[in-house]
This record gives structure tokens, sequence and C-alpha cells, in this order.
């Protein structure tokens, strides 16, 4: 099995306590035969400090009303708690401007309302939708769908056996058709690869194309700049940046938001409305029909402050160091392999199979060793395709992560063999 | 160690290894295959029956997967070597889960019926009866055929 050095070329100038951190997030508290869970399902959804719980009862009690229209004080405090928290997404990822961050459901409604919005509108025959075969499903299943209903070819970029994007595949997808939409998500949620989104937005706009960044895995992992990336639309979810479920958000240059069709219609999305015709709101109500998940987006507000002050180069450098020592760990255990690039180009995710032995099985036995880790396809069914396999275990972390944890997975994963052998 | 993991490990693991009816048939009077795509487990089973037509003389099992699909099917095997085709295509899922013994969370009681029900769509298929409500919703979910 191949063995990761722990070198990373410049040393993170601050560090996180993670053993202090944890004081914030109750469910650490709650003890199964003397120890916390050691959960490392961080990729599927993060735990939540008491700073975005404490942030959402408050609200609750002191600023609740629905947004926007009413008159009196309670809305407008409520209205100013939810615009709030639009500009910290905003500031969160460097959009130029307030209203081009759309509140949405999750990451998932705010790409299906790119491929729905702008992909009916603009793709037909002749067009060419490019995806990844790293893709979520939910960066991958709305574009074949739409694709499919425009006529538009649906079109993959390959990985490598590392699990890395094979852009020598570029020219020969530019030869099938006008190429209108690249869609890829800046990390693998399965692998933890970081893709060359920048080199992909480059290369989509020589074609004339969009780019759409699915950033739920690294939104809470590593700085985001919507500027310096160069795409066009960005989405990414609350629940997985220790922020509540039931909100996401979307990122979308103005002149294309401007020129879209909305999503979802009803309330609080129109300018007027009679018998005869209707006209849409102003950005980004225009995208935000019905009462939104009023709370949760400030919630969501909170969560980013929260990981904005422990400080992403500080999260991203305590997760390279827990990478590394999984990486070498799991490396000495016969029989595993692991899925994906080397620790220096993949974020906090770690897949591997233990031979002979199914993930659920595995996940099984862990569980009750206290570790908490995801078995099965992760949504990304044509990944397994390519793997090889019908499943994997996936290890995932969080700023809250401990040596420790990885410590019991691998004392779990020694009786999983043990047990199996 | 619970006394219920250390059931998991003695029942489920030794069914797992050394799975009974493993095997296609050969000359077989039924046969059916499901998969449960959740966790890719997959199960073909084929039936004998004996001179009578209606007693199971003998069954068999081909599949990969997790443990509890494979050590189920083959604890199946031996619960209904012996019986009426009719008595084990009305069986309740209960008797199957009473055998394996241990409790199950939603998701993984899916891969412990999953040869069960593949029985269950071979033995009614053989006999051209429909096969009960109940099972319907499940037999889409696992892909029986």
């Amino acid at each position: 099995m191949p063995r990761y050095s722990v070198g990373m070329a410049v040393l993170p100038a601050t560090r996180l306590d993670a053993e202090r951190l944890r004081a914030d997030f109750p469910v650490f508290d709650e003890l199964t035969n003397g120890r916390p869970v050691a959960y490392l399902d961080s990729a599927a959804s993060t735990q939540k400090p008491r700073q975005v719980l404490d942030s959402m009862r408050e609200f609750y009690e002191h600023s609740y009303a629905n947004v926007h229209r009413g008159v009196y004080t309670l809305a407008e405090r409520a209205t100013a708690g939810y615009e709030g928290a639009r500009e910290k997404v905003r500031a969160y990822i460097n959009a130029p401007s307030n209203r081009e961050v759309i509140f949405t459901r999750s990451a998932t409604e705010a790409l299906n309302l790119i491929a729905y919005s702008w992909g009916l509108e603009n793709l037909g025959p002749g067009d060419v939708v490019v995806i990844t075969e790293l893709e979520h499903h939910s960066n991958f299943v709305p574009w074949q769908f739409i694709a499919k209903k425009t006529g538009a070819q649906f079109a993959h970029i390959p990985i490598d056996d590392l699990g890395e994007l094979q852009l020598d595949s570029l020219d020969e997808i530019a030869a099938r058709g006008n190429v209108k939409v690249v869609a890829n998500n800046l990390v693998s949620n399965t692998l933890g690869t970081i893709n060359p989104v920048e080199k992909l937005a480059a290369w989509a706009h020589e074609q004339g194309a969009i780019m759409v960044v699915d950033a739920a895995q690294a939104a809470p992992h590593r700085h985001i700049d919507v500027q310096a990336l160069g795409c066009d639309f960005l989405a990414f979810s609350s629940h997985k940046v220790c922020g509540p479920t039931g909100v996401g958000a979307l990122w979308g240059r103005r002149e294309l938001l401007d020129a879209m069709q909305p999503f979802n219609l009803g309330g609080e999305m129109i300018r007027s409305v009679s018998l005869d015709r209707t006209s849409w709101n102003e950005l980004p109500y225009k995208f935000e029909a019905g009462t939104p998940a009023i709370a949760e987006a400030y919630g969501f507000g909170a969560a980013l402050d929260y990981v904005s002050a422990v400080g992403l180069d500080a999260i991203e450098a305590h997760e390279h160091e827990l990478v590394v020592q999984t990486m070498d760990r799991l490396g000495e255990i016969p029989g595993l392999r692991i899925f994906g690039p080397p620790a220096e180009r993949r974020t906090g995710i770690v897949s591997f199979e233990l031979e002979g032995v199914h993930p659920h099985d595995v996940a099984q036995i862990l569980n009750w060793e206290g570790v908490a880790v995801r078995a099965g396809h992760h949504c990304t069914q044509p990944l397994m395709t390519r793997l090889g396999v019908a499943a994997t275990t996936r290890a995932s972390f969080y700023l809250y992560s401990l040596p420790e944890d990885v410590d019991r997975l691998v004392a779990g994963l020694l009786k999983v063999k043990e047990t199996f052998s | 160690m619970s006394d219920l993991e250390q059931m998991y490990r003695e029942v489920i693991l030794d069914h797992y290894k050394n799975p009974r009816g493993h095997g296609a048939l050969e000359h077989a009077h039924a046969q059916a295959e499901g998969q449960n795509p959740l966790c890719g487990d997959e199960v073909t089973i084929y039936v004998r029956f004996a001179e009578d037509g209606e007693t199971i003389e003998d069954v068999g099992f081909e599949g990969r997967g997790c443990a509890i699909s494979q050590a189920a099917t083959s604890m199946l095997t031996e619960l209904v070597k012996g019986r009426k085709a009719a008595d084990v295509a009305a069986l309740p899922k209960e008797e199957l889960l009473g055998e394996i013994g241990i409790p199950l969370t939603p998701i993984r009681l899916k891969c412990a019926i999953l040869g069960l029900g593949v029985l269950k769509v071979a033995l009614h298929r053989s006999k051209g009866t429909p096969l009960p409500a109940e099972w319907q919703g499940l037999a889409d979910e696992l892909q029986l055929d």
C-alpha cells in the first residue's frame, strides 16, 4: 500500500485547538460507554455548535416575524436578521453583490434552480452539457434530465485511477458540439479530490459556456472566492458548515440571473400581479418565492461567523493533518484500499474498502465501537461504477475531529478484520 | 461487546463464511433473482420440488453483498427445505427475522429479507399465483425478478 508523507509546503500560520472547540458542541457531551461518538461523517452533515443553536433560539424569541413588507418593529428586526445573513453569505464567498445571493432550501435546490431556470431556456440540440465522473447526483441528475428534455448532449469528464479529472479529454468533448455548460464540484464528496475549477471555468468561457460550481464540500473547509474561481454560479449548503438544515445558498452572476426565468412562482417573487399578467420582483427576491427558512438563514449566518472565527486556514491545516494520519494508519492495514488522490490534493475525506467485507458490515461493527462513518455509494453511483465497487466506507473530518477519532477508527477496523477473518 | 453483538458474530458470520445451500441447482423448477440497490447486494435463488410438485426438496442460492443479506439467505435455505411451496410462499418475514435474532435498523432489514423476497417471487411465479400485496412494493424496491 502507498504511504503518504506528512510534508506540507507551507506550515500553517494559525492552528486550531479541536479539544477546546468541542466544548461548543453539545453532542460531544453525550457519552456512550464513557466516550463521545467518534463522529467521522461530517461530509454528510456537520454537528452544530451552541453559538448557532443559541442564535436561532434568540432569533425566534426576540426577532421573529415574517420577513419583508411588514411595517411593525418585529418584522423589521426579522428582515434585518435575514438580510444580515445574506450579507454574511456574500462576504464568505466574496460575491460582488448581495443581490446575487439567493437563499434556497439546499445546495441541491440551488443546482436544480440553475438546471431548470437557465438550462431549459438556453439548451437545445447541438449543445453539450459537461459534467464529471466525480459529481454528486445533485449536480449530475438535474443536468442529465434537462439535457434529455432539451435534446442537448450529456458529456462527462472522466477521472484517472487516482480520482482526478482527466482534462486531456476536453478537446474531444469540445468537438462534439456547442459546449454550453460545465458543472463540477470543487471538492468530491466521495474522494475529497480538489478539482481544478479555475482551469475548467477558463475552458468553459473559451467555449462560450457557463461554469457551475457545486461547493457543498468545499465551502466548509476552504476559502471560497467566486471572483477568483471565475465561475458563473456557485452553490453550497448551511448544514455542512455547522449551520441548520433546510437552507442553502446560490450565487450567480447578475446578468445571468437577470435574464433567467423564475424557478418557483408565488408570493414574494412578484412585482405586480393582474388577471392577465405578472411581472417579477428584483434580484434576489425573484428566486425566493414563498416564506423562506428565516431562522435557518439566520443560523446559517451565525454558522459562517463561527467557522470564520475559527479560521478556514486553520481548519484546512487541521483536516490535512488528520487525513495524513488516517492515510498512513489505514495504509498499514492489510487488505485495505484507499480511493482517491494523495493527501496533498484532497480535503478531509478518506474513502476506502476492506477486502472481503461489505462497507455496511464495516459501518455496523464500527458503530458498536462508537465510531460513526458512512457506508454506501455516497450519491455518486457513476463514480462507484468507475471505481468498480458497489459501495465504499467513508471517514470525513471537520474542525472538531480529533487524532483520537482516527485511532478509534483504526482500532475498530482491526476489530472488523478480526471478526471477518 | 454485548450478547446481541456476540450473536452477530457467531450466527451471522457462521452463515456468511459457510453458507448453506450455496450454489446454483441444476434442473431447478423455480428461480428468481433480486438486488438491493442501496448496498449492491445480489441474490439468485433456485428451487427444486419433490415428486409431489409441492414439497421443496432442495433450494440453493448464489449471491454477493453484505453479511446480513448473504447469511439471511443461507439461513432461509435451512428454514424452508422440506416445507410445502404454498406455506413458504406465505411465510411471514418475522419467522426469518426470528432466526436472525438481532435487531435490525430499517436499512439493514432490507438486506435481511432480500433472499426471502426473491424466494417468494420464484415460488409464486412457478405456481402462477400473484405475489402478496405486502411484498409488491418491496419487489419493486429490491428489483426482484
